[in-house]
């Protein structure tokens, strides 16, 4: 990345005249993506993505937790809604994060496009003439030889395999060899920040066309389709998602088993599962396949992943109203205490065969309040054990309008608290109640406690990028460490003819090193070099070669090769 | 799952001997520290006076942890020390190998605990019949072994950087201490969301880059200390034993160069945990977020050590950050906010 903001020295003198307006502004421009694309922005804007990121941990987000915020919200009623009109709440999508990113991600290309040619061009070089003196480099070597300069430089050819070799000649039949490794350095650079920008592409499609889809499923062998929205009773779908064209694979909940250890941690959680592809929904087959669906094993189905999220239990009422006619209440209680699965509900039942309006709504039932997996026992029923050891519920049974015409939604789990206030919802028994045990009401309506079903919360999960986010991470991972653990370095080979009077070989060697990165070591690879190359004559006591320090570079060496 | 609380308190044992064993090294490292000063300091002093300086070598080994950083620079004060001694000074041909001998003995405890601490893992691991991190005691635990572990390895290969073991136990031992203290939890097995083989890589990997990313930030913070000394050798006087700044830097950015994609991988396999366990691969969890920051300010630290104006100094204090982000991440993030990671066992 360039790593000066001023304009080129074609530039920045004096014009002779007053540029044009046109060149003002392409000049403005030009040096805004200079500017843009300088590491120095680079750097500031990644320091500021961690900054932006930071809320996103101190502070409960919306996305996983909109509980958490709301009670953040009340708790801080005078922060809480300044931090909420700046989005604090939900760091991730906010337009400020967004704008954050999205000009690192300018910055990013606006450099590695050019890098990227640049690399090219530079692989195809030829490796740089060797410096006039050896001796001034970090590493180096000096020695002679009974061979002639083309046969040293020939062996020593020979014994960089895998180096970029140049041989030249210089004057007075000197021969000279360039030789270069650690160009994959580079290229992993380059792979990593590609991945990088290709890694944003994937998430961006999967935010555009992925979904997410919750549903309670009673595991009696209800069934569930994924047929629509309207299957769901939550539904995330991303921008480009409007309900329509979900695949359409069917599934069964036959049975669920938690498991708990004797201190109520729970130990597994498994739910049979039988389910029919798209293609098998589709030709009408008969045949489900079966599946065990279990944390950390979810189904993978046309596409959708489908999770088991969580569980939790369904008291099933048997009421039996004073002409004889039955009616059955099953509908989930959702839990109030995740360790102990004390659960509260409320299952609401509509007499059989009233057909006048107003006496239907004398005439409603709800029976609602408290039910314990593990009955502490006693007049207050609480949850000891989440298993179904000993349950029992504890429940009032009210009647009267429920407010289920009024229009207004209202929480499957809940009453209507209106409606018991303005007294047209009346509480006529309050009792607590094991399994195969009745209440009776005054009217002659008996209410039996049959049992307990379990329910599954599923959700189904839809993403199409996923796989290309994974492949990118793991080009980011490779790119990553070969631009981390390759070496950039350089070795330069001298042989020159000897003065007839010199004594002990033909051939004067001299070597020198240069490790272009951070990562020293380079000295330990270069000692082995020159001991082969050119090994220390005997009598060569003035040419003592330097002892390979085995880390550390000399100061100099240190030169960067990331951020030009 | 079956538990063998015996062998889990047997690994209890383990991790306490280990604890005391690094305690009793970086009070040698200590030790050598301050003999190495002193010594230091007669250098200087044996210059101006001469007839002192070999009784005064003797001495200062007696008085080893007596640490006197204020008078030290002085000749003359050492020499008061000496009048003051009553003993008979012991007659030292070379004046470093004390505190060599003091290093040492350090280095072999640590080799020590290092094993016992290995051990206690095995332990633990053989005990829970599962990898020993599934809570924040085992995993903190695991940490502090990577990073003595680390240092070893840094050790073995420029044994002269032994002089900043002391430093470098310091936090080991903190955190060790934080485990067996507030962090402590019995062998149990782990929840149904943690059974799984991921549990073994995601999490060995996110030990590993902490451990090493410990001791890259010791390395930082003593480099930054060093060229305060450095700047104006008349602050932190102390700092003038430890390795050179530039040798501290180095450690640095080579322990941050190695577990950086070490760490890169602990974020990937735990987004393909995540989607596994959870429904995503990202949900911006406390524990995501944190991870993601830390990512970043790493990401920093190794550009601005490319760019010209932020080396040095600059980047050594991103690298400081990039270590509170990882120490912020493993208490705050586990203990006081609730989120899918809350899996501390703690309380």
């Amino acid at each position: 990345m360039t790593s000066t903001l001023q304009a080129p020295p074609g530039e920045a003198g004096p014009p002779p005249s007053r540029p044009s307006r046109a060149r003002q502004a392409l000049a403005l421009a030009r040096n805004t993506w200079r500017g843009l694309t300088s590491m120095r922005t680079a750097l500031i804007l990644l320091f500021l993505l961690a900054v932006a990121a930071l809320p996103g941990a101190l502070l409960p987000q919306r996305t996983p937790s909109p509980n958490a915020v709301d009670d953040y919200l009340t708790q801080n009623p005078t922060l809480g809604p300044v931090f909420d009109d700046l989005g604090l709440f939900d760091v991730f999508a906010t337009p400020w994060f967004a704008a954050i990113y999205l000009l690192l991600f300018v910055s990013l290309i606006g450099c590695l496009v050019p890098r990227s040619f640049e690399h090219v061009r530079g692989l195809r070089a030829e490796p740089v003439s060797v410096p006039r003196s050896l001796a001034r480099l970090p590493h180096h070597a000096r020695s002679t030889s009974g061979d002639d300069p083309d046969a040293v430089v020939a062996s020593a050819r020979k014994r960089l395999r895998g180096w970029k070799v140049a041989v030249r000649s210089e004057p007075g039949g000197v021969r000279t060899l360039s030789a270069e490794k650690g160009a994959l350095r580079e290229v992993g650079n380059l792979v990593f920040h590609l991945s990088l920008v290709a890694l944003l592409g994937g998430i961006a499609v999967g935010k555009l066309f992925g979904y997410e889809g919750q549903v309670i499923v009673m595991a009696d062998g209800s069934e569930f389709c994924n047929a629509g929205i309207y299957a769901y009773d939550s539904f995330r779908p991303g921008l480009q998602v409007d309900g329509t064209g979900l695949d359409p694979f069917c599934m069964v909940v036959d049975d669920f088993r938690a498991t708990f250890r004797p201190d109520g941690q729970p130990d597994s959680f498994d739910a049979a599962v039988r389910y029919q592809d798209t293609d098998a929904v589709e030709r009408g087959d008969t045949a489900w396949a079966p599946h065990d669906l279990a944390v950390n094993d979810p189904l993978r189905v046309d596409g959708e992943r489908v999770y088991l999220l969580g569980h939790g239990y369904a008291p099933r009422f048997t009421v039996t109203f004073p002409n004889g006619e039955q009616r059955v209440g099953l509908i989930q209680w959702r839990p109030v205490d995740q360790a102990t699965l004390l659960s509260e509900g409320a299952t609401k039942i509509d007499p059989p065969g009233v057909t006048d309006e107003a006496e239907r709504r004398r005439s409603q039932l709800a029976i609602t309040g408290l039910f314990a997996p593990t009955s502490s026992g006693g007049g207050l029923v609480t949850s000891v054990f989440p298993a179904l050891n000993d349950p029992e519920v504890a429940v009032d049974v009210l009647r009267g309008d429920l407010g289920l015409d009024s229009g207004r939604a209202q929480s499957i789990f809940e009453v209507d608290r209106n409606m018991v206030e303005q007294g047209r919802l009346v509480r006529v028994a309050r009792e607590n109640v094991k399994p195969g045990g009745e209440i009776a009401l005054d009217n002659g309506t008996r209410i039996r406690f049959d049992g307990v079903e379990n329910w599954v919360s599923l959700q189904v999960s839809h993403d199409p990028a996923q796989t290309a986010v994974l492949i990118a991470a793991i080009a980011l991972l490779g790119g990553l460490t070969l631009s981390l653990t390759v070496r950039r370095r350089r070795f330069w080979v001298r042989a020159s003819p000897a003065e007839p009077s010199t004594t002990g070989g033909r051939t004067v060697v001299s070597l020198g090193g240069l490790a272009r990165t951070d990562r020293a070591g380079y000295g330990e690879e270069f000692g082995r070099l020159a001991a082969e190359l050119a090994p220390p004559h005997p009598d060569a006591g003035e040419q003592g070669r330097e002892r390979p320090d085995p880390d550390v570079p000399a100061q100099d060496e240190r030169e960067d090769d990331d951020g030009r | 799952m079956v538990v063998d609380a015996g062998l889990g308190q047997f690994g209890d044992l383990l991790f306490e001997s280990a604890l005391v064993i690094y305690v009793f090294a970086m009070i040698l490292h200590a030790v050598e520290h301050a003999l190495l000063r002193r010594t230091g300091a007669e250098e200087e002093s044996a210059a101006r006076v001469p007839v002192a300086a070999g009784a005064t070598a003797g001495t200062a080994g007696m008085s080893g942890t007596s640490g006197t950083s204020g008078l030290s620079s002085e000749g003359a004060a050492a020499a008061a020390d000496l009048e003051d001694t009553t003993e008979p000074p012991a007659p030292t041909r070379r004046p470093r190998s004390r505190a060599e001998r003091f290093g040492r003995t350090g280095v072999s405890l640590t080799v020590l605990g290092f094993a016992l601490h290995l051990a206690m893992l095995v332990v633990r691991g053989f005990a829970a019949q599962r990898v020993p991190w599934g809570n924040m005691y085992e995993f903190t635990a695991a940490i502090s072994l990577v990073a003595v572990g680390a240092w070893l390895v840094v050790l073995r290969r420029r044994p002269e950087l032994r002089r900043l073991g002391a430093f470098v136990l310091l936090p080991v031992i903190v955190l060790m201490f934080l485990a067996g203290t507030v962090l402590y939890t019995q062998t149990a097995p782990v929840v149904p969301a943690l059974r799984s083989y991921w549990l073994a890589i995601h999490v060995s990997a996110a030990v590993i880059a902490s451990g090493i990313l410990l001791l890259a930030g010791v390395a930082s913070v003593l480099y930054l200390l060093r060229r305060v000394h450095e700047n104006d050798p008349s602050k932190l006087t102390w700092t003038s034993r430890l390795p050179a700044a530039d040798v501290l830097d180095r450690v640095a950015y080579r322990a941050t160069a190695i577990a950086f994609p070490i760490w890169t991988f602990a974020v990937i396999t735990g987004a393909i945990w995540a989607e596994a366990a959870w429904g995503r691969y990202w949900g911006w969890d406390p524990k995501e977020t944190t991870a993601f920051i830390a990512w970043i300010v790493y990401a920093c630290y190794l550009h601005a050590r490319s760019t010209a104006g932020w080396r040095g100094p600059r980047a050594a204090a991103v690298n400081v950050v990039g270590f509170a982000v990882m120490i912020f991440n493993l208490f705050f993030v586990n203990l006081v906010v609730t989120g899918l990671h809350s899996y501390a066992g703690v309380g």
